[in-house]
């Protein structure tokens, strides 16, 4: 293995030519990348963006020379390091793998295997393919984990995936592609189910590590402030054909193209904040716990005015879904009460009349899950206008046409199943069946946070727009502080099931912080190159105040 | 496998460089078949073992349906011959009380599979619908008095608790259906409830929870849609266990009841024929057609749920 690393930075590492990929569904091939180049210098960074379906993970796994099952690479060169991956045989690709190019995936947590102890599966390629000893391999993963800044670097490689938490997992796996001192790692959107002040870190660490060996990485996201930290370029995905190329400060500021101005202007919506003082929905200082677990909410107390959107906001754990939970009845709480247009609501969903539960409906994040796959659009949309307005036959239908246009779809979805479409059309069918009951307040529960962020900006400004027909009632839940400013007239931010802040948006946003808030609204990533740097410098500078 | 003319490049290609639409964003669209479409889609796909299971069903279904058009005699009519060899007259010779045996073979189909067919049934409705009703309850007392009460029946060896049964209320064909689906419905809650599991903890589900709705419809309309391929598949592979266990009851006289013609009860009624082997080939013969009829069934059934099970399973190759 003496010729590893061995090429100068700079030198052409994998080059790409005229990529075209097919995947199969429906009985038929389709093209999901449609001639697609990519140039890769070592030391480089390329980040790959575009909205789900435009073909990122395809065309990264390609880069390995694999397809996944139900694609196929029709034609095009891979060429990594002067070998046509196109031509090698399963075998010798599968010896490249693991030792030369890495991999990582999006969900660390289904990727590891929970029977074993991380150590072992981090040295486990490396190991294999006889690159070092496993001793010292074992002792160079510690490093790694050292340098990848997870706590108790000498020990945590003897747990079990499930007893750390997913942001470290998330670098035990960036320690795992490293092991063999790769020249390429593919990461696939490494963060995107991370919460944002955790995501800084695995960021942080993973933009050091790459730098410190001289790896040339493709990180795939849709997320462009991130990509923005990691990439030296940037190369816009849409429907498999390449939109734009350019490098990261170029992209950022000046696009050239329509699409990537569009994906550029989704932070841009602002809502003027309301005040309002006539409280449809008052939780009165409620506490609640799982069955046989410890308490989850202490001692929580809301207001929300009607016709107004409050935003809880808090990272995963904070208790805000709890609070939501307690709100529509699932979970009773121990303690307190809650009180809807001044009456108190029964703490649990039995005790309440149908009324009550019309009045207060609730849009999940998984538009996926929150559909039974088995019901057409029809179906989920027709049975709270028959179930709470008795509405049968023409009356229901015309209804359903209403709806149907109300969140800007036609009458060509009304027969489709969930499965048939896409995830932000999902989540307008979710938001057409909260509305069919005809409610004062929904509960919006992370409702964006699955979402590519075009689509995160269609189904925001479609919330604001029904909210100021309606009068309707938001309490929207989620950890992003850019939809926070983008719909919400009050905040409250939650940490470790108590209210930490609670006011208008105005307030809340502007300083001084106090230290909980003030680290997750440092957290959310910018989109200027240079955010994570000047980030940790300050952070860093704080740290050495503070000592 | 296959050309270059079947790839339909994707809609949406050319508006690569426009603004966002909600419309426009792209879902994959199936195409909208019929019933009958997908039956013969699914049919041409088929190995050649599922095949050979289907016809074979059609065929002891299209017996069972046409029983009295296509036996020479009736079920229970008595020739003043018993145990005649097998001839022009009785094809497959006559038995101890002189009725036709081939005769018998067809109403047998009728009879034999038809109970086996609606007990499995009953064994579905009941232990489906409360395997599901335990899923919902998860964890409360109703999903342990039911679980409990399941392992309770399940610790007692089925033939022989049935054979108890039988014994106690009296062997008619309403209580053999009765006992039978009680006794295998244990094996169809257990399944139920385990796939209901994961549906249960599903987003819909707790959405029409929230909505207010009842019980029924959460069961009915929320779960079963979901679960439908595993407990189909479960359907075919109970049947035959059911299947059987009838024709072991009937051998040991305590399953279906004469006159009624059944293969289990054949098979004893003429067993003693068998000894005679050296003598008349055929008429040993005898007993192993119902026999065999049972064991047929029973592998054509279990062919058909594999291709299923495959099928739903999801697995590509």
């Amino acid at each position: 293995m003496s010729e590893k690393n061995s090429g100068e930075k700079g030198d052409i590492l994998l080059e790409m030519r005229d990529i075209v990929i097919d995947g199969y569904s429906d009985d038929r091939w389709h093209e999901i990348i449609k001639g697609v180049d990519i140039t890769l210098r070592r030391g480089e960074i390329l980040g790959l963006i575009g909205e789900s379906g435009a073909g990122k993970s395809t065309l990264g796994l390609a880069a390995m020379g694999y397809a996944r099952a139900g694609c196929r690479i029709t034609s095009g060169s891979i060429i990594f390091d002067g070998m046509d991956l196109m031509k090698k045989s399963a075998a010798e690709k599968r010896a490249l793998r693991g030792t030369r190019i890495a991999y990582v995936a999006q969900s660390a947590a289904a990727s590891f295997n929970p029977a074993h102890q991380l150590i072992e599966q981090t040295v486990e390629a490396t190991v294999r393919r006889g690159i070092k000893p496993e001793a010292e391999a074992r002792a160079d993963a510690r490093k790694l984990y050292r340098d990848l800044q997870l706590p108790n670097p000498d020990t945590i490689g003897e747990r079990y995936p499930h007893q750390v938490s997913g942001g470290q997992l998330q670098r035990v796996m960036t320690a795992m592609a490293m092991s063999a001192r790769p020249d390429l790692i593919i990461f696939d959107e490494p963060t995107t189910a991370l919460d944002v002040t955790t995501q800084v870190e695995v960021l942080a660490s993973m933009r050091r590590i790459v730098e410190q060996f001289n790896t040339a990485a493709i990180y795939i996201t849709h997320d462009l402030a991130v990509v923005a930290q990691m990439a030296d370029f940037i190369k816009v995905l849409r429907y498999g054909v390449t939109i734009e190329d350019a490098e990261t400060r170029k992209m950022l500021s000046r696009p050239e193209k329509e699409y990537t101005r569009s994906l550029w202007s989704v932070r841009s919506i602002d809502k003027k904040e309301q005040r309002s003082d006539d409280i449809i929905l008052k939780v009165d200082h409620i506490d609640a716990s799982y069955t046989g677990s410890a308490k989850v909410l202490h001692d929580v107390s809301i207001e929300v005015p009607r016709g107004s959107t409050v935003a809880i906001v808090g990272e995963s754990g904070s208790g805000k879904s709890t609070a939501a939970r307690a709100i529509t009845g699932l979970l009773p709480p121990s303690s307190g009460q809650i009180l809807f247009n001044g009456k108190a609501l029964p703490p649990t969903l039995k005790g309440r009349s149908v009324d009550q539960l019309q009045k207060i409906q609730m849009i999940y994040q998984m538009a996926d899950t929150a559909m039974n796959p088995r019901h057409t659009v029809r179906d989920i949309i027709s049975r709270p206008l028959e179930f709470y307005l008795g509405l049968h036959g023409r009356e229901r239908d015309d209804r359903l046409m209403e709806l149907v246009e109300m969140i800007e779809l036609n009458e060509s979805f009304i027969d489709r199943y969930p499965g048939e479409l896409s995830g932000g059309q999902k989540q307008r069918i979710c938001i057409a069946r909260a509305l069919a009951a005809d409610p004062e307040l929904i509960i919006c529960d992370e409702v964006t946070s699955a979402l590519d962020q075009i689509v995160q900006k269609g189904i925001l400004e479609l919330l604001l727009r029904l909210q100021r027909e309606f009068n309707l009632t938001y309490i929207f839940i989620t950890h992003d502080i850019a939809t926070v400013k983008a719909i919400s007239d009050q905040i409250v931010v939650m940490f470790q099931g108590r209210v930490v802040e609670q006011g208008m948006k105005s307030e809340i946003l502007s300083p001084p912080f106090p230290e909980y808030t003030e680290l997750l609204l440092s957290s959310v990533p910018e989109m200027d190159p240079d955010w994570l740097t000047e980030l940790l410098k300050a952070r860093a500078e704080g740290a050495r105040a503070t000592n | 496998m296959n050309d270059k003319e079947d790839i339909v490049p994707s809609e949406g290609a050319e508006l690569a460089d426009q603004g966002y639409s909600a419309a426009a964003e792209v879902g994959v669209i199936k195409a909208r078949r019929t019933f009958a479409q997908n039956v013969w889609r699914g049919l041409k796909s088929a190995p050649p073992t599922a095949l050979f299971g289907l016809t074979v069903i059609s065929i002891y279904v299209i017996f069972a349906v046409f029983a009295p058009l296509l036996a020479p005699y009736g079920e229970a009519e008595i020739f003043p011959m018993s145990y005649a060899p097998w001839s022009e007259e009785f094809r497959f010779g006559t038995d101890q009380l002189g009725r036709d045996v081939m005769s018998r073979l067809i109403y047998g189909a009728r009879n034999t599979v038809g109970i086996a067919f609606v007990t499995t049934l009953f064994a579905f409705i009941i232990g489906g619908g409360l395997g599901i009703t335990a899923a919902i309850n998860n964890n409360g007392w109703l999903d342990n008095l039911l679980s409990r009460s399941v392992d309770v029946l399940m610790a007692i060896p089925s033939l022989i608790f049935a054979l108890i049964l039988l014994s106690m209320f009296g062997a008619n064909t309403l209580n053999l259906i009765i006992i039978i689906a009680v006794l295998d419905s244990t094996r169809v809650f257990r399944i139920a409830r385990a796939v209901s599991l994961n549906v249960v903890v599903m987003d819909y589900v707790e959405a029409a929870r929230l909505r207010g709705e009842k019980m029924f419809w959460i069961l009915y309309r929320e779960i079963l849609p979901n679960i439908m391929p595993p407990l189909v598949a479960e359907f075919g592979l109970r049947f035959c266990f059911v299947f059987l266990t009838i024709a072991a009851l009937s051998f040991l006289g305590v399953g279906i009841q004469p006159p009624t013609a059944d293969w289990g009860s054949m098979v004893r009624e003429t067993a003693g024929l068998i000894q005679f082997a050296e003598y008349d080939f055929t008429a040993a013969m005898t007993p192993m057609l119902p026999a065999a009829a049972i064991a047929l069934l029973t592998v054509a059934v279990n062919f058909v749920v594999d291709w299923f099970l495959h099928k739903s399973s999801g697995l590509k190759d």
